[in-house]
């Protein structure tokens, strides 16, 4: 980066800029929901969510002009979230198997179909 | 006389430890906040009734502490570029525009919780009301927390000294801001 960049990507202006962008977008992860279609909030809620990180990531920590392995540890923890998730997700996830069920989740079910609400 | 190594003049693979620590703090954050996300995230997706209790959060409370917590990271960013221009008074006076940003947030987070509370929606009403008070609470302790490390930052700076923690404070500042940007679709807007 030259030096005349790097001043502009660290200028005030420079910052109120992706702020402002920040902002719109702020806007438009609460808008999007409102239509109810659900992968217009999906994109518009967490695509825009992730869009709104790397942006404070990017410009604001500066993790790109950060030594590398700093990136790479920041990933790994997000690959060490995703295998939590992976890893677990089969097993919270599911109300029964082949050869088992879970009782707990039959009942709040049951009496929620009853139309006295559950408990989750 | 022997000449003690100071730890800010100190550097560890090509970083000053100070910011090393910092940044090995928010990786480890990242595996507390994604466990206990990912967590909420297999509950809401396997229960429908999440949905049901999630619609009574307040949406616009919750895009108003966005922004408050947005504009906070402005204020930090903008205390760094003071900092490393030497200006520290002026680094202070951003750095104490941030504390405001933290007291304002928790400030709303408290009207919040008690109107919450008062209509029923305790910690141990459902699993939903469990989560969401357990993740917005351990986000609100790193609010605190932050603000009380930036007072000390801002106290320093304003006399010139320790500028290089502007920085330190504002990574973490930062990161408490992505957290949140996570938390407010999760919490406020899937209904």
């Amino acid at each position: 980066m030259s030096e005349h960049a790097h001043a502009e990507a660290h200028s005030p202006s420079h910052y109120v800029r992706i702020w402002a962008l920040l902002l719109a977008l702020l806007v438009v992860s609460v808008a999007g929901p409102m239509l109810g279609v659900m992968w217009v909030t999906l994109v518009t809620a967490f695509g825009i969510a992730v869009v709104k990180a790397y942006l404070v990531a990017k410009h604001f920590m500066h993790v790109n002009v950060e030594q590398r392995f700093i990136a790479y540890a920041l990933l790994t923890a997000l690959v060490f979230m995703l295998l939590f998730f992976a890893a677990t997700a089969p097993d919270v996830m599911k109300k029964d198997g082949t050869q088992w069920e879970k009782p707990s989740w039959k009942v709040p079910a049951a009496a929620e179909a009853g139309g006295h609400g559950a408990s989750h | 006389m022997s000449a003690r190594p100071i730890a800010t003049t100190r550097s560890a693979a090509g970083l000053p430890t100070g910011r090393l620590a910092v940044w090995w703090l928010v990786v480890s954050e990242i595996v507390i906040f994604g466990g206990l996300l990912a967590s909420y995230i297999m509950y809401r997706l396997a229960h429908d009734a999440f949905a049901v209790q999630a619609a009574h959060t307040n949406t616009w409370i919750g895009a108003f502490n966005t922004l408050v917590l947005l504009t906070s990271s402005l204020s930090a960013v903008m205390a760094h570029t003071a900092a490393e221009r030497g200006d520290g008074p002026k680094a202070a006076r951003l750095l104490w525009a941030t504390i405001v940003g933290a007291l304002t947030f928790l400030a709303v987070k408290a009207f919040e919780w008690t109107e919450e509370i008062q209509h029923g929606f305790t910690i141990t009403s459902s699993t939903f009301w469990s989560f969401y008070y357990c993740a917005a609470g351990l986000h609100a302790s790193h609010v605190i927390a932050g603000a009380i490390v930036m007072m000390f930052v801002a106290r320093d700076a304003a006399r010139n000294r320790e500028l290089h923690r502007v920085e330190l404070a504002g990574i973490y500042w930062h990161f408490v801001d992505i957290v949140w940007i996570f938390l407010f679709p999760l919490l406020y807007i899937a209904k």
